[in-house]
C-alpha cells in the first residue's frame, strides 16, 4: 500500500464524509427542535437530487458555467425546502404531541407518499444528471487522480458547517432554535411563537436535505432507492454524533466515512460491521451520542398507552376466540388454495406481530427493526436448507427460533442500555445492518434475488398439510407468548415500562428483563419467519426491510397496543386488506402510507381498541366530561 | 400601600388535571394591578399547577382566565406572554448550553400595548441585576443556582410584563440569595409591575406581597392580607404547616 494511494483513499472518505454531513445536520436540527425523527428526511434527499437533475440540465441550455449549475443545486435544495414546510404545516404541526411511535410512523407514511408521488413523475429508471461544469476534469495527487467534484465536496461539509454555526450563534432564529432544543416550552412561555420556529427549522432541515441530494448528482443518478439507503446512514450518524448536535453529527460523519474508506483496505466485506461496532461501543459508552445531551422530558410519551389492564378472558371472549381458532383451522378444508395461503400468511405474521407487541404493548420498547430477527430466522431456515448441510426442515425449525433468538440477544444487549427514541433508531439500524448484510452477501445470502427451493419435508409438502404445521407452532407459541404477559415476568415489564427508575429502585433488573423479552421475542419472530420462508419457497431481502419491520407495527397499531390479542385481529385485517388491494393498484405504498397517516391522526386505538372503548362507553354510558374551557366567559 | 386599582389578572372557577387526575378544583385569584399577591400551600396543593394553567402551560379544563379584560382560556403561551404576562418557573429552566446574554435574547421581545413605558433593556435590567453584567458572555451552565434564579427573572422581564407569575421564587436558595430575591420582587413591583407569586414560606411571602391566598387540594381555602395570615394561627396551622 503506498502513500499516494493511502491519500486517495483519505480524500474520497472526506468527501463521502462530507456530503453525508450535510444531509445529517437537517435531521439533528429537525429532531433537536420538534423532536420528531423524520424518517422523510430520505425522502427529501431523494427530492433534492430529482429536482436537481430537473432543473440543472435546463439551466446549462442556456450556459455551460459552474455557477448555473449551483443556481440550479441550490433552486434545488430550496424547493425541497418549501416541500418541507408543507410537511410542517400539514402533518407535523398535528403530531408533535403524541406520542414518539406514532411520529416515526407517520413520517414513515410520508415516505411512502413520496416513494409513489416519485415513481409517478421520473418513472422507475435511474436519471443521471449532468457533471458540473468547471469541475469535470481530475487533479493530480502525488502521481494519481483526483476528482475535482470530490475535492469540491470536500470543502463544502466545513463551510456548511461554520454557515450554520454563524446561524446557530449570530442570529436570533438560531439563538431560538438552540433554546427550543433544550426546552421548548419554556421558549413559548417566553413568548416565541413556536410554529413560526418549527416551520423555519423545517426549512432548514428539508433544505439541507435537498442540497445534500442535488450536490450528489455528478457523482449517483437520481433513483428510487436514494431516500432509504440515505436515512439509515444519517440515523447513525446522528445517533453516534448525539442527537440535535450539528458538530456531532460532523464528527460522526468524519469518523465513520474514513472508517469506511479504510476499513475496506483491510476488510474488504466488512465496513458494515466496523460501522457497526463503532456505533455498539460509542452507545455504550455514551449513550447519548458523542456530543449529545440526556434526552430532556419532551412532554410527550414514547408510547402509546401500553397494555394496561389484564382481564382473563370472559366466558363470551373465551368462546369467540375458540371458534375463530376453529374457523381458522376449517380453512384447508372449506378454502381453496388462494385461502389457504393467505391463512399460513395471517398465522406467521399475527405470531410475528404478538411478539413485537410483548416488545411494545407490554414492555414499552420501541423496536422498529423486529423484521431482523424474522429475517434472520428466514434466512436461518432458508440457508440450513438449501446450503451445503441440506438440512431437513425439521431441523431448520428448531434452529431458526434458535438464530433469532441469538441475533435479539446480540442486538438487544446494547438496544436494551437505551431508551426512548435513541432505542427506536437504534433498533432500527441495527435491521438495516442486517438487510445489507444479506443483500451484499450474495456468494452466501444470494444478494438481491436470495436463495429459491426452500420447502418443506416431503410428509408436509401439501399446502393443506403445511397449513397445520403453522397452525400447530404459530397457535402454540401464541398462547406460550400470551401466557407471558400474565406471569410476574410479564408484570415486570410492565412496571419497568410504566417507570424505569421506579422499577430500577425496588429491585428490578430492568436492562436484564428487557434483554430476556428482547430475547423471546425474538426467538419467536424468527420461527415466524422460518415458517414464512417455507410457505414461499424462497428467502430474500424483503423479509428483513423496514417496510417489513413497518408491517409488524402497521399490524399491531390496526389491531390496537393496549390490548394483549389486538395484534392478531390487526394481522388478519391488515394482511387481507393488503392481500386484496395490492395487486389492485400500482399505488399500493401511496394508499399505506396515507392510511398509516390515517390511523396515527384518527384511530390510534385500533380496531380492538376501539371496540373496547364502544362497550366500555354503552356499558357505563358516557364518562362525566368537565366543562370545556372558555365557555363561561 | 397603593391604592385599591384595576384588576389586571383574574381566574373564576379555574379547574387543570394532569391526565385523569384532577388537581384544581375552581380557583378563583385576582390580581391588581401594581400589587404582589402570594399564592400559599403545602407541597402538591395545585400552586404551580394554578400559576401553569393561567399561562397556558398547564391545559384548563374548567373557568377562565382573564387578563387585562380579555378571555386568554386556552390559548397558547406564546400568545399570553405577548399580551403582557410573563411567567418564572420553578425549576428556572433556564437554557444552559446558551450565554446569559443569549438567555436573554430568547425572553426580548416588545411590550404590547404598554405605551408610555419604557422598555427594559440590558442597562436598565443589570443595573437590578449587577451579578449579571459581569457574566455576560459566560454560559449559564456555569453559573451558581442563584445567578441562574435572578437570570430566569432577567430573562422574563426582557419580554416587557405588565405582570409576572413567579413560581416558588425563594425555593431550595441560599438565605442570603432569597434576600436578592425578595429584593428582585420589590423591584418589580416598584417599576408597577404585579406579582403574583407561589410560596411555601410564610417569611418570604410576607415580606414582599400585600395580599395572600391560601390553596388546598386545588381551591382556594382563604384570602386576606399577608399581616392577618401571618396572626390567623388556625389557617396557618391547617394549611401551611407541614
Amino acid at each position: 500500500m503506498d502513500l499516494s494511494f493511502v491519500v486517495i483513499q483519505a480524500l474520497s472518505g472526506l468527501a463521502s464524509a462530507s456530503a453525508l454531513f450535510v444531509i445529517a445536520s437537517g435531521l439533528t436540527i429537525v429532531f433537536g427542535v420538534t423532536r420528531i425523527v423524520n424518517f422523510a428526511h430520505g425522502s427529501f434527499y431523494m427530492l433534492g437530487a430529482y429536482m436537481a437533475v430537473t432543473i440543472v440540465p435546463w439551466l446549462l441550455q442556456f450556459d455551460r458555467s459552474p455557477t448555473l449549475f449551483f443556481v440550479g443545486v441550490i433552486a434545488s435544495a430550496m424547493v425541497v425546502g418549501i416541500l418541507g414546510v408543507i410537511m410542517e404545516l400539514v402533518l407535523l404541526r398535528r403530531i408533535y404531541k403524541v406520542p414518539e411511535l406514532f411520529q416515526l410512523l407517520a413520517t414513515f407514511g410520508v415516505v411512502l407518499i413520496v416513494q409513489d408521488v416519485v415513481l409517478k413523475i421520473w418513472g422507475p429508471v435511474d436519471i443521471t444528471g449532468p457533471r458540473a461544469p468547471g469541475m469535470r476534469h481530475g487533479i493530480e495527487i502525488l502521481g494519481q487522480r483526483f476528482p475535482a467534484y470530490e475535492m469540491f465536496l470536500i470543502f463544502v461539509g466545513p463551510a456548511v458547517l461554520g454557515l450554520l454555526l454563524l446561524i446557530m450563534h449570530k442570529t436570533r432564529f438560531g439563538v431560538l432554535i438552540r433554546a427550543a432544543t433544550q426546552d421548548r416550552e419554556m421558549v413559548g412561555a417566553l413568548g416565541v411563537n413556536q410554529a413560526m420556529l418549527f416551520t423555519g427549522t423545517l426549512f432548514l432541515g428539508a433544505f439541507l436535505a435537498g442540497l445534500g441530494g442535488a450536490l450528489q448528482i455528478p457523482r449517483l443518478p437520481a433513483n428510487t432507492g436514494m431516500d432509504l439507503s440515505i436515512i439509515t446512514e444519517a440515523f447513525v450518524v446522528t445517533v453516534i454524533g448525539g442527537m440535535g448536535s450539528v458538530p456531532g453529527a460532523f464528527i460522526a460523519a468524519l469518523i465513520i466515512k474514513m472508517l469506511e474508506a479504510f476499513g475496506i483496505l483491510i476488510f474488504p466485506k466488512i465496513t458494515l460491521v466496523l460501522v457497526f461496532l463503532l456505533m455498539a461501543v460509542v452507545l455504550v459508552v455514551k449513550p447519548w451520542g458523542l456530543l449529545g445531551k440526556p434526552e430532556v422530558a419532551s412532554g410527550r410519551a414514547v408510547l402509546p398507552e401500553g397494555i394496561l389492564n389484564l382481564k382473563a378472558f370472559t366466558r363470551t371472549e373465551a368462546l369467540v376466540w375458540i371458534g375463530l381458532a376453529a374457523a381458522l383451522l376449517l380453512v384447508p378444508v372449506f378454502g381453496d388454495t388462494y385461502k389457504v395461503k393467505v391463512g399460513i400468511e395471517i398465522m406467521v405474521f399475527a405470531l410475528a406481530a404478538f411478539s413485537l407487541n410483548l416488545l411494545i404493548g407490554n414492555g414499552g420498547i420501541v423496536s422498529f427493526g423486529h423484521a431482523a430477527y424474522f429475517g434472520v430466522g428466514a434466512y436461518a431456515a432458508g440457508l440450513l436448507v438449501t446450503g451445503p448441510l441440506k438440512a431437513p426442515m425439521e431441523l431448520a425449525l428448531v434452529v431458526a427460533p434458535v438464530a433469532g433468538g441469538l441475533a435479539a440477544a446480540l442486538f438487544g444487549y446494547f438496544i436494551v442500555r437505551l431508551s426512548g427514541i435513541y432505542l427506536a433508531m437504534l433498533t432500527l439500524a441495527f435491521a438495516q445492518i442486517t438487510y445489507a448484510i444479506c443483500f451484499q452477501w450474495v456468494e452466501v445470502t444470494g444478494g438481491d434475488n436470495g436463495v429459491v427451493g426452500v420447502w418443506p419435508s416431503r410428509w408436509a409438502a401439501s399446502r393443506e398439510v403445511y397449513f397445520y404445521v403453522v397452525a400447530a407452532l404459530s397457535l402454540t407459541t401464541i398462547l406460550a407468548l400470551r401466557h407471558l404477559f400474565y406471569t410476574p415476568f410479564g408484570y415486570t415489564l410492565r412496571a419497568a415500562r410504566d417507570s424505569a427508575t421506579r422499577a430500577d429502585a425496588i429491585g428490578i433488573d430492568v436492562k436484564t428483563h428487557r434483554w430476556l423479552a428482547f430475547i423471546v421475542a425474538g426467538a419467536a419472530a424468527g420461527l415466524a419467519g422460518a415458517l414464512y420462508s417455507f410457505s414461499k419457497g424462497s428467502i430474500d431481502p424483503t423479509m428483513i426491510s423496514i417496510s417489513m419491520s413497518i408491517d409488524f407495527l402497521m399490524m399491531i397499531l390496526t389491531g390496537g397496543i393496549q390490548t394483549v390479542m389486538g395484534p392478531l385481529v390487526g394481522t388478519a385485517v391488515f394482511h387481507s386488506v393488503k392481500d386484496f388491494f395490492m395487486p389492485l393498484t400500482d399505488f399500493w405504498r401511496f394508499f399505506l402510507g396515507v392510511s398509516i397517516i390515517a390511523i396515527v391522526l384518527i384511530f390510534p386505538k385500533g380496531i380492538v381498541g376501539a371496540i373496547d372503548s364502544l362497550r366500555e362507553r354503552m356499558g357505563r354510558g358516557p364518562a362525566p366530561q368537565p366543562k370545556p374551557a372558555g365557555e363561561a366567559a | 400601600m397603593s391604592a385599591p386599582s384595576t384588576t389586571i389578572l383574574e381566574t373564576r372557577g379555574l379547574a387543570a388535571a394532569y391526565g385523569h387526575a384532577q388537581v384544581l378544583f375552581g380557583v378563583d385569584v385576582t390580581l391588581r394591578a401594581g400589587e404582589v399577591v402570594a399564592l400559599m400551600g403545602r407541597n402538591g396543593a395545585g400552586k404551580s399547577t394554578t400559576l401553569k394553567a393561567i399561562m397556558g402551560l398547564v391545559p384548563a379544563n374548567g373557568g377562565t382566565v382573564t387578563f387585562e379584560g380579555q378571555n386568554v382560556t386556552g390559548w397558547q403561551p406564546f400568545r399570553i406572554s405577548r399580551l403582557g404576562l410573563g411567567y418564572v418557573p420553578e425549576e428556572r429552566r433556564i437554557f444552559t448550553d446558551l450565554t446569559v446574554y443569549e438567555n436573554l435574547e430568547v425572553g426580548r421581545k416588545a411590550a404590547a400595548g404598554a405605551p408610555g413605558k419604557e422598555p427594559w433593556s440590558l442597562d436598565r435590567l443589570f443595573a437590578i441585576f449587577p451579578n449579571l453584567a459581569e457574566m455576560k458572555g459566560r454560559r449559564a451552565s456555569a453559573m451558581s443556582g442563584g445567578e441562574q434564579q435572578m437570570l430566569t427573572i432577567a430573562r422574563t422581564l426582557m419580554g416587557n410584563p405588565h405582570a409576572v407569575l413567579l413560581d416558588e421564587p425563594s425555593e431550595g436558595l441560599a438565605p442570603v440569595i432569597v434576600e436578592q430575591m425578595a429584593d428582585a420582587v420589590l423591584a418589580m413591583k416598584a417599576q408597577g409591575i404585579a406579582v403574583l407569586l407561589s410560596e411555601q414560606n410564610l417569611y418570604f411571602a410576607s415580606a414582599v406581597s400585600d395580599r395572600a391566598y391560601v390553596i388546598e387540594k386545588g381551591a382556594i381555602r382563604y384570602e386576606g392580607t399577608t399581616e392577618d395570615l401571618e396572626d390567623n394561627d388556625e389557617v396557618r396551622e391547617a394549611y401551611l404547616s407541614v
